[in-house]
């Protein structure tokens, strides 16, 4: 409870910073769009690899909370996905006149809409929780491959209309940007602990209740 | 285990050669859709990077008709538990790998001269061609098993192995359509390196992978 109230009072904090307290954008390395679209992405990954973690975890204990952890783990990190997607097609629009440009980094996260869009198909197609939750750990785990692969060799390597060097590096953002995109940072993936927790109080409420 | 394999492919092979079921599927799919492209197509001559792109669904999509096949059979034909009792999890998993091996094989070893023939490809390096194909096949191969087994033991099968498989074998079609390019236009090895070296990397991962998990999706 504390914690949803002190993250809807930072995220808040966040959206009035980013508009009123960072100057307008120079040009296109500096522009308000990285307060949003950088920190879903990376709460994206970060969720991505939390899945994996838990379906490691799953496949050692066969406890089947752990496969419910990473299931919901594996839909924020769609959910954030999907924001990162739609934040980015606004922006490309504005800063470079069409929706979809192909650039290495839109290929390969539309590659990972698809790689976990396909998990679900799979979650979907298995009847019986335990085998569901044995093959879609392992799916989870094998995901992983494409998954470094895309969002950190070919988008990073390849990527021509994306700036490179923005994020890290001494000047590489001013004073007040970075301030702001590390706050949203934190607060991004404070959303996705609150929402990672209360799924699973909610998936272990639900156990609980199909036991009697 | 690499004996154990051996025997696990050749039951495999003699399992299919009773029914021809994967290899007609394979090549059946992969001559119509030559046929069908190259009539589209083929008199028009169409640019390099269309060529390769061509082949490799052609060759991605006959491969889903037919390398699913391997698991599915044995759960079909209700053999699956004797082949638990017979060999250990690494043994199937290199038989049935071997078996998919063979069957991508001999898809190309058709597929390739046809399509060169009738689409009228110039290709400039043929070194380069030759490996990308064997590397990406043998990536197709690795993923499509793993990928196999996990679709067996689900209760929809059809249409769940091209889902699953996409995902998991987009970094193969990506490296050897882009290969297949560099190898179309230009007669030096070096031009697709590292269209060469990604497909290396990823088959060599999934290989692992698949070795590591394939316990936990073939035994309950």
């Amino acid at each position: 409870m504390a914690l949803k109230l002190l993250l809807g009072v930072w995220m808040a904090a966040v959206v009035v910073a980013a508009f009123l307290y960072a100057p307008a954008a120079e040009g296109f390395r500096q522009s308000r769009i990285i307060f949003f679209h950088v920190p879903n992405a990376m709460v994206a990954v970060v969720a991505f690899i939390v899945a994996m973690i838990y379906a490691v975890q799953y496949l050692r204990g066969k406890r089947l909370v752990d496969d419910a952890k990473s299931a919901i783990s594996a839909e924020l990190g769609l959910l954030f996905a999907v924001l990162a997607t739609v934040t980015g097609l606004v922006f490309a629009r504005v800063e470079w006149g069409s929706w979809w440009n192909w650039d290495a980094r839109e290929s390969s996260i539309l590659m990972l809409l698809l790689v976990y869009a396909a998990y679900f198909a799979l979650r979907a197609a298995v009847d019986g929780a335990e085998r569901r939750a044995a093959l879609s750990a392992v799916y989870a785990i094998a995901a992983i491959a494409p998954m470094v692969l895309f969002t950190f060799v070919v988008s990073a390597q390849m990527s021509e209309l994306h700036p490179k060097g923005t994020l890290i590096g001494r000047h590489a953002l001013r004073q007040e940007y970075r301030v702001v995109l590390y706050s949203a940072m934190a607060g991004f993936l404070g959303l996705y602990l609150w929402l990672f927790r209360t799924r699973t109080a909610l998936a272990e409420v639900r156990m609980k209740l199909r036991r009697y | 285990m690499l004996a154990r394999s051996a025997a696990v492919f050749r039951k495999d092979v003699t399992c299919e050669f009773r029914t021809r079921y994967a290899v007609n599927a394979i090549l059946l799919f992969a001559v119509t859709t030559l046929v069908a492209v190259s009539f589209a197509v083929g008199g028009v001559g169409v640019s390099q990077s269309v060529q390769a792109s061509l082949l490799w669904i052609i060759i991605y999509f006959s491969g889903m008709s037919g390398l699913a096949r391997a698991f599915v059979r044995e759960e079909e034909a209700r053999t699956a538990t004797a082949l638990r009792l017979a060999a250990a999890p690494g043994a199937v998993f290199g038989g049935k790998l071997l078996f998919n091996l063979a069957l991508v094989g001999a898809l190309e070893v058709i597929v390739v001269p046809l399509f060169v023939g009738m689409m009228d490809v110039r290709v400039e390096g043929w070194p380069l061609f030759l490996v990308i194909l064997a590397v990406g096949s043998a990536g197709l191969a690795v993923s499509s098993t793993m990928v196999a087994a996990i679709v067996s033991r689900a209760n929809v099968k059809g249409a769940l192995f091209a889902v699953l498989s996409l995902p998991l074998l987009l970094p193969v079609l990506i490296g050897g359509i882009r290969g297949t390019q560099a190898a179309l236009s230009s007669a030096v090895f070096g031009a697709g390196m590292e269209w060469v070296k990604l497909l290396v990397a990823y088959t060599g991962i999934m290989f692992v992978l698949s070795l590591l998990l394939f316990r936990f999706i073939w035994e309950d």
